[in-house]
């Protein structure tokens, strides 16, 4: 009769927490988590990317249970699923197209920390955390793309660990090690099936660590100034689970709109084509988010000193993702958000033009115009991180700050979104 | 910060326009077919299918295999169960080993993938001046331009222009990369007679066969698009309901 008792769940909820406080740990980080009033949309993409992370790791389970990862038989099994298994065309089109919606969640997700510095003190671990999950994403993606066994998979993975081959003497020996053979083949596919499959729980244990440093000071904001207090804040829930999740359905709408109808618009119609060692696709070319560092790997045509073009477009694409590592200190200016620093508000978009541009070079055949533009946009990319970052912050002098949060929202002079709305006259 | 992203994409769509316009090769742009199957709510038209299945059966499969089809599928293109047993007992297949450890021949069943034309590629190769002609169950998704390129190819053939080099044996085709095809022209007015009267032209039967064709790629594309209207549907209600309650309850704070 206890249990009909008011107060029962609460009495065994506390019986619990005593022991092990889950509830206190959720309330805590949920209910009572303080975050800041003033939050656009750009700040739905954290918690978009961990759904889609959940997306993917749920149907790729799915698919693993229908996939056989066999050079012989990878291709067939892929397309058993697509025909014969139910409902595993929707399986398969939602975790392909996933991969897609992930990276462009989180490439704009980590432009939005570009501009407005959410990189700087005290976040630069949450930051790096969060290159590392860039990085983890990078690989598994990699590996995905593989396991169809199509021929820009084949290709795709020849090209990509051929890359090892530019280290000097001991590259060859790690090129045959990663391929279990002289080649890629059966042993290749069946290991990077079994890395494909671990490597999201890693992402996830990432992805927890990122959480826990993200909590530790909170969300930065728009304006990039820190909370002082209670008048700054609004808690987690429900402001903001309202918030995500009208931001969620929306992007389940174009996440919709490809899985139904555009499911290989993004995708390379070659991969349609059995792998075929004794053929060269005429263009291989990685899908769309690797784009940009596939172009900066191609982009060196001549030796620097003794290192080879090979192995200096290898070491520039894997800078271009590592140099992020140190952006909390190659920027030196101490003012968090693009609002208030009139320069770097400019020179920003000049980066998202970079690396757009780098796309689109990765995406052409190396001729010509291609060759020059990818030169000019790989030698721009260093420059804006190396030299830009550090100068920008010296030269520049920062609007100055709104007092508090609340006092910026509630005098109506920082709407929500209008980034370049100036805040009070210098 | 919205308007900052419009200006930046129309700002690299500026940078980049001329640069895209110099990539252009010779090839003309591929034919554009109105094929009912595009857009939110294109379907399949059976009859189509079933007249591009005939084209199928009567030309191309004396050369192209489509591996990943069974005489079951055919169901879904409108053939009853006796009509898809009587098109599967009209082929021999290889079973076996028996009770003896041969091999045998008999009648195919619904249950049978599709049989292609040869045994293997080296026959095919042998069979066809050294070229192996490509498996067709996912020709459409596996070329750019889908089944307008293969609607193109199908129907794109020429004349070599004049000083063009051509090779023993090829046949010049307008949209084949390279211009120079293995495969001779496949449809000729009246190569099939249509039980349903539709008169047999080279692009009444190419269009059929690219449907056919678009279908053994993509047998699920009618589910899709049907499931995918309701999920949208589904979803822009939700966002509505979602948008109205984040108002009411950010209303306090503003």
């Amino acid at each position: 009769m206890a249990d009909t008792r008011p107060g029962a769940t609460a009495r065994i909820i506390r019986w619990i927490d005593y022991r092990l406080p889950f509830v206190q740990f959720l309330n805590h980080e949920l209910n009572e988590y303080p975050t800041p009033r003033n939050l656009s949309y750009w700040w739905n993409y954290g918690s978009l990317s961990g759904i889609v992370l959940v997306i993917m790791i749920v149907t790729g389970i799915i698919l693993a249970t229908q996939y056989t990862p066999s050079s012989d038989l990878a291709f067939d099994s892929v397309e058993r699923i697509m025909r014969d298994v139910n409902y595993g065309w929707l399986v398969r089109y939602v975790h392909m197209n996933g991969g897609s919606m992930f990276f462009a969640i989180v490439y704009i997700h980590l432009f939005r920390g570009l501009y407005y510095g959410s990189y700087k003190t005290p976040r630069e671990l949450l930051w790096i955390l969060g290159v590392i999950i860039l990085l983890l994403l990078i690989a598994t993606a990699f590996m995905g793309y593989v396991l169809p066994w199509g021929q820009m998979s084949y290709w795709a993975a020849t090209v990509i660990t051929n890359l090892f081959s530019a280290i000097p003497i001991i590259g060859p020996g790690i090129v045959t090690f990663l391929w279990g053979g002289f080649a890629v083949g059966d042993p290749t596919l069946h290991r990077f099936y079994a890395l494909h499959y671990l490597l999201p729980f890693v992402i996830v244990a990432v992805v927890l660590l990122h959480l826990v440093a993200l909590h530790r000071h909170g969300s930065n904001n728009p304006l990039g100034i820190d909370h002082k207090g209670p008048q700054d804040t609004i808690p987690f829930h429900p402001y903001y689970t309202i918030k995500d999740l009208f931001g969620l359905t929306v992007f389940l709408l174009i996440y919709a709109f490809f899985v139904f109808y555009a499911p290989n618009f993004l995708g390379e119609p070659d991969n349609y084509i059995p792998a075929n060692p004794m053929q060269t696709p005429n263009h291989i070319v990685p899908e769309w988010y690797l784009l940009p560092y596939y172009a900066i790997l191609r982009s060196i045509t001549f030796p620097i000193l003794f290192v080879s073009s090979k192995l200096a477009g290898v070491i520039l694409a894997f800078s271009s993702i590592f140099i992020l590592f140190f952006l909390p200190w190659l920027d030196t200016s101490p003012v968090r958000s693009a609002r208030f620093r009139p320069i770097y508000k400019w020179v920003f978009w000049l980066l998202v033009i970079d690396v757009v541009a780098l796309g689109w070079v990765g995406a052409n055949p190396p001729e010509g115009i291609v060759v020059t533009i990818g030169q000019i946009a790989t030698f721009y990319y260093f420059i804006h991180m190396l030299i830009l970052f550090p100068l920008i912050g010296k030269l520049e002098r920062p609007r100055p700050l709104p007092s508090s949060i609340s006092a910026a929202v509630l005098s109506g002079g920082a709407r929500l979104g209008s980034a370049g709305a100036p805040m009070a006259k210098p | 910060m919205l308007k900052h992203v419009l200006a930046a994409a129309v700002l690299s769509a500026a940078i980049l326009a001329p640069a895209l316009a110099c990539a252009a090769d010779e090839t003309p742009p591929l034919p554009h077919q109105e094929w009912s199957f595009y857009g939110v709510f294109g379907t399949y038209d059976p009859a189509s299918l079933q007249r591009g299945f005939q084209v199928y059966k009567e030309v191309c499969s004396v050369c192209h295999p489509v591996k990943h089809l069974y005489f079951r599928d055919l169901a879904e293109i409108g053939y009853s169960e006796d009509e898809v047993k009587a098109i599967a007992a009209g082929y021999q297949v290889t079973d076996g080993p028996n009770d003896e450890g041969q091999m045998y021949q008999r009648a195919g069943r619904p249950s049978d993938p599709i049989p292609g034309p040869f045994p293997n590629d080296q026959a095919a190769r042998a069979a066809n001046n050294g070229a192996l002609p490509p498996d067709l169950s996912m020709i459409v998704k596996a070329r750019p331009g889908g089944p307008n390129y293969v609607y193109g190819i199908l129907t794109g053939y020429k004349e070599a222009p004049t000083g063009f080099k051509m090779l023993e044996g090829m046949n010049y085709s307008e949209y084949f990369p390279g211009h120079q095809i293995a495969m001779p022209p496949p449809l000729s007015d009246g190569a099939v007679t249509f039980a349903d009267g539709t008169p047999a032209t080279v692009p009444q039967m190419a269009h059929d066969v690219v449907s056919f064709l678009t279908w053994a790629a993509e047998p699920n594309l009618d589910d899709r698009h049907r499931t995918g209207l309701k999920v949208i549907l589904f979803l822009v209600v939700a966002a509505g309901v979602f948008y109205a309650a984040k108002r009411k309850i950010w209303a306090s704070i503003h």
